[in-house]
């Protein structure tokens, strides 16, 4: 079992890694690739929300008004929160281009 | 006007881990712990406060601030303030003596930018922290971290900011110290006191009521506040920006989150206010230096990072 893991932004293409100690948006900030807006890093403002589209990974406490149990389910999360145990593959889409898809549908 | 309302008193925050908070709280920040209760929430202090707490940490699956209190001067003072407020058009609740443990009955009521705030008249008197009331030394030496001063200010967002002005100008007898206009003469942000500081309170207008920017601690010196940005590099905290300067205020500064996402301040110096000041005012148009004096742009996080 290998403790680094591969993580791939699926909207821009970008790819960095990150160990199972580290949060996805620590390992993103530490690799100095920006696919993700980094606020508070504690879980509590929900500006770096993504939505995990492959791969396993264990949250940390989040603000359940952000991330509630079904956003939580469907792998909506805030990175800054998010502990890979494999390797992922997610996506990081503004809110109001979010807003404006979930309208569509 | 003076209308007996003295200072902040306290301000009680929602945090996601209430552990990980109090190292934070404490052990980072120096503030000292004093009591529990069996609601779970952690009663802190800073050294020079004589009360016996000012920050209030609950357990909570969302962060943010429940409410901030200000100390009034006497139970009479509190019992009018209660009917002005009322006669102005707010709702008052009652909280009895002991919800929080040592602080006397609380007058909560909601602003119209969104958030709750008490009047208080009585606290249990513990003195400061580690130094007599007789004779003191200058400083207690077993602080911790930052080593906080006191608690000194909240930044709110939300809006009708206008309506807030009137109820905490009119009602409760605050003063305007600074404010940012827009290009209408809008204010976009005030700047209260109710002291020589130049703000007890602070507002910044935001669509979505009742979120909160930040609690602010003060520091002595400068000096302080980049060993203050030392301790946050050596326990990899969460840091926003700083340490510079605001033009706001002109206090220097840096922001930095706990384990939940509250934003923190911890500044030192800064103007001061009187009661013949007129009000400082900023344009919207340079709000970037109006925040960050040195670098005259605003980080994206100051106005959409908030708890």
């Amino acid at each position: 079992m290998t403790d680094t893991f591969e993580m791939i932004e699926l909207v821009k293409g970008l790819h960095f890694s990150c160990s199972r100690e580290q949060s996805l948006l620590k390992a993103m900030e530490l690799a100095g690739k920006r696919c993700i807006p980094v606020g508070c890093r504690g879980g509590g403002c929900g500006l770096c929300k993504v939505q995990v589209v492959s791969g396993e990974f264990s949250c940390g406490p989040m603000s359940k008004k952000h991330v509630d149990e079904q956003s939580r389910r469907c792998g909506q999360v805030l990175a800054c929160r998010v502990y890979p145990l494999t390797d992922l593959t997610f996506e990081y889409r503004p809110a109001a281009e979010l807003a404006s898809t979930q309208q569509q549908v | 006007m003076k209308k007996g309302v003295m200072r902040p008193g306290h301000v009680q925050l929602r945090v996601l881990d209430i552990d990980a908070a109090v190292r934070h709280y404490a052990d980072l920040m120096g503030l000292i712990e004093m009591d529990r209760d069996d609601q779970g929430r952690v009663y802190l202090k800073a050294w020079t406060e004589v009360d016996k707490f000012s920050v209030v940490l609950r357990p909570d699956d969302e962060p943010g601030m429940d409410f901030m209190g200000f100390k009034v001067v006497d139970d009479a003072t509190l019992t009018q303030l209660g009917k002005d407020l009322q006669a102005w058009g707010c709702a008052v609740e009652d909280i009895p003596a002991e919800e929080l443990k040592g602080c006397g009955r609380r007058l909560r009521f909601q602003a119209p930018s969104g958030h709750f705030f008490e009047l208080y008249a009585d606290k249990e008197y513990t003195g400061k922290w580690g130094v007599s009331n007789v004779n003191p030394e200058a400083w207690p030496r077993d602080l911790g971290g930052m080593r906080a001063v006191r608690f000194d200010h909240c930044l709110l967002y939300g809006d009708e900011l206008a309506a807030t002005y009137d109820l905490f100008v009119n009602v409760l007898g605050f003063h305007l110290a600074e404010q940012v206009l827009d290009d209408n003469g809008d204010r976009i942000a005030q700047f209260l006191t109710v002291s020589m500081k130049e703000h007890d309170i602070a507002f910044i207008m935001h669509p979505e009521k009742g979120k909160f920017h930040h609690a602010s601690f003060y520091l002595d010196s400068w000096e302080q506040v980049l060993r203050a940005a030392d301790l946050i590099s050596m326990t990899d905290t969460s840091i926003d920006i700083g340490p510079t300067r605001h033009g706001l205020t002109h206090g220097q500064t840096i922001y930095f989150f706990d384990p939940s996402g509250n934003r923190n301040e911890v500044f030192c110096g800064g103007d001061y206010y009187y009661p013949d000041h007129k009000p400082v005012t900023w344009m919207a148009k340079d709000l970037g230096k109006a925040i960050f004096y040195h670098d005259r742009q605003l980080n994206e996080r100051f106005l959409s990072v908030l708890t």
